[in-house]
């Protein structure tokens, strides 16, 4: 009985402080973001700023490119094909260092300066997700493409033609498919962390700007910022899910 | 019917068809003219539908010619259309799975709705042309492809057993669209597993067994005096009660 007493006593003791700062930090955190505090309001524009863009790029890219590899037939195109899946799995630290050499001084694109800046945050996120957007489109053309590909032939529709129709046709699944990549693009860490180098005011975003306040013990900050960024990613799948559930209702 | 010379009549030499190694079809020779309605029979795996895409050109054959008389000049409009059994059509509204069929072709944007609406009501459609095209019911949607391949005004049309899923009320709705194209002037060409359908529509049979054309006859005379075994045996099978 006695020595239950203790042992409760004893974690209570341990825990507490903590419980208190966690709990303390967490109230904090949601009045943070609930006055939209201007410190907290920056990084989280920032993130959407870098992402929207990193995103709209890659899409603009990978879906002609998913398209292609669906519809056209060329040689190299297996091997293509099998690299692309491949890429999925990148590591976000690995595009970070390859963009990072890609925009230092001494790299190919050195020139442009952009290196610590919000745009070299753009670039490595757009090529973290592209592999992303154009393995999936891909993947959701070619099941079209089996079933479409005699009807668009005998209406006498060219690849092109053919690609617009089915990336047309697919649209509410490219649509999930790019929310996915947004989703990727805004919870990574590793490489804008890198190429962007998380300087206050600047390069600052959600994701880099938790990991700091974390280690510095500001947890209020990096609570709210969790917060916004837990709600965003929760806000896209339910958006997806919706989307996607209308569509298959509306058009089968 | 469109810009001067005529693709019928289709001519297929010698017309082989292999696929991994086993033969589909075998050395056909075949001409197709304008004018009258040609049903082609056949047992299931004889080579029906592989002829057909070979005359469409959506399969290349294995060796032999397939030539029309005119050749179709490869960015121009097609001038031949075919329905398949089932129809495929696109995630769009009624009216713009036509609207897109007319784009493909080349008409003019301002032309390409009230093309797709007298085509729909052609079919019988045009009260649904705003309801996505994907929730229509069977018969619907293969009236549907019917109104997209009849807009085209194709010269030849190739009809896959365009009623196979369908029930007898839907049936009877597709054979009289089916009709009115043949007597709008098109060159109709079908394949049914339906005899009393075959004898409704066709005016010349063609019978396809085993990777050959095995007997070709006006259709009184293949129901009821098939010259070859083949045909014979056929329709002892498909109508055992004759």
């Amino acid at each position: 009985m006695l020595k239950a007493r203790d042992r409760n006593y004893a974690q209570f003791r341990q825990c507490s402080p903590e419980m208190n700062t966690v709990s303390l930090a967490l109230g904090e955190a949601v009045a943070m973001v609930a006055r939209a505090d201007p410190t907290l309001v920056e990084i989280v524009v920032l993130s959407l700023r870098v992402s929207l863009t990193a995103v709209v790029l890659a899409t603009l890219v990978a879906l002609p490119i998913g398209a292609a590899l669906a519809v056209a037939s060329f040689p190299g195109r297996q091997a293509l094909i099998v690299v692309l899946n491949a890429l999925l799995g990148l590591p976000a630290v690995v595009v970070g260092l390859a963009v990072y050499l890609l925009l230092s001084r001494a790299g190919p694109l050195g020139a442009l300066g952009i290196l610590f800046t919000p745009g070299a945050m753009v670039v490595a996120q757009a090529v973290l997700v592209f592999p992303l957007i154009a393995a999936l489109a891909r993947q959701s053309v070619a099941d079209a493409w089996h079933e479409y590909r005699e009807q668009l032939h005998s209406l006498g529709a060219g690849p092109i033609a053919s690609a617009i129709a089915l990336l047309h046709d697919l649209r509410f699944s490219l649509v999930t498919i790019v929310l996915a990549a947004f989703g990727r693009a805004i919870a990574e860490v590793g490489a804008v962390m890198i190429v962007g180098g998380n300087i206050d005011g600047v390069t600052r975003v959600m994701t880099t700007a938790i990991a700091l306040e974390t280690s510095k013990g500001d947890l209020p900050l990096a609570l709210g910022l969790g917060l916004v960024l837990l709600a965003i990613v929760l806000l896209l799948n339910i958006g997806a899910h919706v989307l996607k559930e209308r569509a298959q209702r509306r058009h089968g | 019917m469109a810009n001067g010379s005529s693709l019928l009549p289709l001519t297929l030499e010698r017309v082989s068809f292999t696929a991994r190694g086993h033969a589909i079809l075998r050395e056909v020779n075949l001409t197709i003219r304008a004018g009258t309605r040609t049903v082609i029979l056949g047992p299931n795996g004889a080579g029906k539908s592989v002829l057909m895409r070979l005359c469409h050109g959506l399969l290349s054959p294995t060796s032999g010619r397939v030539r029309w008389a005119t050749l179709e000049r490869p960015r121009a409009p097609r001038r031949q259309a075919m329905v398949f059994q089932r129809p495929v059509l696109l995630r769009r509204s009624v009216l713009g799975n036509l609207t897109f069929a007319l784009s493909v072709a080349g008409v003019r944007r301002a032309d390409r709705a009230p093309r797709a609406r007298d085509a729909l009501e052609r079919v019988g459609l045009q009260a649904l042309a705003h309801r996505p095209a994907r929730v229509l019911s069977g018969g619907e949607q293969q009236r549907l492809a019917l109104a997209r391949a009849w807009m085209l005004q194709p010269e030849v049309l190739f009809l896959d057993e365009p009623t196979a899923n369908l029930d007898p009320g839907a049936t009877r709705e597709i054979e009289s669209i089916i009709q009115s194209i043949h007597d709008s002037g098109t060159k109709v060409v079908m394949i049914t597993h339906n005899l009393g359908q075959a004898q409704r529509l066709a005016d010349e049979i063609v019978l396809v067994d085993r990777g050959r054309i095995a007997e070709r006859a006006s259709v009184d005379r293949f129901f009821r005096q098939p010259a070859t075994a083949e045909a014979d045996t056929f329709l002892k099978g498909e109508l055992p009660w004759r």
